[in-house]
């Protein structure tokens, strides 16, 4: 039995606007197990951004309990969800997020930066593998405004692996790439999941989803569906599959 | 390690924004610069007014006869007659903190020697004259209290008298002049001491002994004035007082009566003078602050804006495991080192600019230490308190919120 990453339990969400209160999320349970690769589905409204903002400890819930690599979420202050993002989650935004004009390997030892722990010799060794890790290794001084649209989400994936997280949570990762790029980034993360990391990918693509081993599907702040994906694609022979560009 | 990282992060930031920083420094600069040259300026000019009363005997104390001017309708000093002989044996006697005292009878007359002449005033004075102007002979010698007493008909000459009378370059000691037609025998030359800090020609004077001026040429009995000087600088303020008491005494005043003399020393003027000046470098430096004060709104704007620029990536910070301390140090830090680099270059900007004014303007300046530090201080003090609100609102946001901002 693999150890459980994420624990939801009957995990509630309210905003209050003006008088009215809205429910984001309604009651949610479910587990993340280390080593699953899960998609959150959902169109907008459904609670998949609320969904996503509480296990990246941004948000907090109303009521329910959130656990983390076992560590409740409950009560805790800003400085100690602020400590846990930079020491379990790795973040990947839809639009990168890159520090303009800052180097890849600069803009990939940013967390550590706020990891005291970590030396500067020990932060730049890091930040080389990690570029490594997801084939930029030859990339590392160049600055957002030089690379494509794949590569700036290359060095986004690399700073979310620097600090070694528990789990990666992604957020429309492929949203602003090209069919091409998008299974170029997929493959990467089936890559990275086949050595053992723990993602969690919010998106609204039907078509991601069947490159994860799990799907969740949200609706009106409640789980509609959430099953396994027993014949899960491999994205690098979908990418084969594609007709070649024209050049 | 933790401020060494923001320190970094801070700085790339600055590095990353070069002429916006450097704009933004602008302002301090010269408002550091300014306030350094200013009270340079300032300081200046009060060291040279200082130095020429100074040169002016600093410890010398005169008596004049009359009251302040002060109040309706009171005759001008020289023609009350309260000070005498015996005045000025009763201060010699008693005053202790007085180390040289002298009559002083004055009067304008014509210096003839042959063919030619000059209009000038003579003094009539003891041999502590001397000591209590803090002058000295360039030739001759002063003369004696034997000469005093029996009222020789000698003079000392001061340079211009010198080069109006004697204008072949004659040597003047042992010569005869005549002064209102009295001869008088040459004795010495006082050294030159040039203009004084009111524009009055100090070697325009002929200096004889008092006795003779006051019998042989003015024919009066009592006094114009006596000059005194303190044991030293700081006893100055207390020997004005012990003179006042001793001459009530002497010229038995009650208590309610007002002195009917007047005793100044040279510490009062210079404190005239130096309150001018002292006023003139505040207003310099109330302008030049109001410059740093403008620096420090430079810098808060441009933090603002910088905040406002770099919305999403405090969201991306804060995202990654920043801190709201983290970000708020972050921006503390680069508004310190605007307002600290702005800081350094205007210290030397003002330095240089001292050093320009000096060599060029020929102005007296002169840079004092506390200016320095103060101005220094002020731009780190200008960093904190103008960046401070500034980073707070950064540190403030929602990370959420930051995130999504577009």
């Amino acid at each position: 039995m693999s150890k459980e990453i994420i624990k939801i339990e009957d995990l509630k969400r309210e905003f209050t606007m003006g008088t009215e209160t809205v429910h984001a999320l309604r009651g949610i349970s479910f587990t993340i197990k280390e080593g699953e690769f899960v998609t959150i589905m959902g169109s907008s409204g459904s609670g998949k951004s609320t969904m996503l903002n509480i296990l990246g400890c941004l948000d907090q819930p109303t009521s329910g309990t959130y656990e983390i690599d076992g560590v409740s979420m409950k009560d805790l202050s800003r400085n100690e969800l602020a400590t846990i993002r930079n020491e379990k989650i790795g973040f990947i935004f839809q639009s990168y997020n890159l520090l303009a004009r800052t180097s890849a390997i600069e803009n990939v030892e940013l967390p550590l930066l706020y990891n005291s722990k970590v030396s500067t010799d020990e932060r730049r060794e890091r930040a080389i593998k990690a570029l490594e890790m997801v084939g930029l290794g030859d990339r590392l001084h160049h600055t957002p405004s030089q690379l494509s649209g794949g590569q700036q989400q290359r060095v986004a994936i690399a700073r979310s692996l620097v600090n070694n997280p528990v789990m990666i949570l992604a957020d429309e990762a492929t949203g602003n790439l090209d069919t091409r790029t998008s299974y170029e980034i997929m493959s990467l993360f089936q890559d990275l999941n086949k050595k053992g990391i723990t993602i969690t990918f919010v998106t609204h693509e039907p078509d991601i989803a069947t490159f994860s081993s799990r799907t969740i599907v949200l609706k009106d702040g409640s789980i509609m569906q959430d099953y396994k994906n027993h014949k899960v694609q491999s994205a690098a022979e979908e990418l084969a599959k594609l007709p070649q560009e024209n050049h | 390690m933790r401020i060494l990282n923001l320190l970094k992060i801070a700085f790339k930031a600055i590095v990353l924004n070069k002429m916006r920083t450097l704009l933004t420094m602008l302002g301090i600069i010269i408002g550091v610069a300014s306030v350094i040259a200013m009270l340079a300026i300032g300081e200046g000019s009060k060291e040279s007014i200082r130095n020429t009363i100074s040169s002016m005997g600093s410890n010398m104390i005169t008596i004049r006869p009359g009251t302040d001017d002060r109040g309706p309708a009171r005759g001008s000093g020289g023609d009350v007659q309260t000070l005498t002989l015996k005045s000025f044996e009763v201060i010699k006697e008693k005053a202790t903190l007085l180390s040289y005292v002298t009559p002083v009878v004055n009067g304008g007359g014509q210096v003839i020697s042959g063919a030619n002449n000059w209009p000038s005033t003579i003094y009539g004075v003891n041999p502590d004259y001397l000591e209590i102007k803090v002058v000295g002979l360039q030739s001759g010698s002063m003369f004696t209290d034997a000469e005093v007493k029996s009222a020789s008909k000698v003079v000392i000459l001061g340079q211009t008298v010198v080069d109006n009378v004697f204008p072949d370059g004659q040597e003047p000691v042992g010569q005869m002049i005549r002064f209102d037609n009295i001869p008088f025998k040459v004795i010495g030359v006082l050294e030159e001491k040039g203009e004084n800090t009111f524009g009055q020609d100090q070697d325009d004077v002929v200096i004889a002994p008092y006795t003779t001026v006051q019998k042989r040429i003015l024919a009066i009995d009592y006094l114009n004035q006596i000059m005194a000087s303190a044991v030293s600088e700081d006893d100055a303020p207390d020997a004005v007082l012990e003179v006042t008491d001793i001459l009530r005494e002497e010229h038995k005043l009650m208590d309610n009566e007002e002195d009917d003399f007047t005793v100044r020393s040279m510490e009062e003027l210079i404190s005239t003078f130096s309150s001018t000046s002292e006023m003139l470098t505040v207003l310099l430096v109330a302008v030049a602050s109001i410059s740093l004060l403008i620096g420090g709104i430079g810098i808060m704007n441009i933090m603002y804006v910088s905040v406002k620029e770099r919305t999403k990536e405090i969201g991306l910070r804060m995202a990654v495991g920043g801190k709201g301390s983290d970000i708020l140090l972050q921006f503390l830090i680069e508004a310190i080192l605007i307002s600290i680099t702005g800081g350094v270059l205007g210290v030397l900007l003002g330095l240089g600019a001292t050093v320009f004014i000096e060599k060029f303007l020929h102005w007296p300046t002169s840079v004092a230490m506390y200016s320095i530090i103060i101005s220094f201080a002020v731009c780190a003090v200008t960093g904190i308190f103008f960046g401070w609100y500034p980073a707070r609102k950064a540190s403030a946001l929602d990370p959420i919120t930051a995130l999504r901002y577009e």
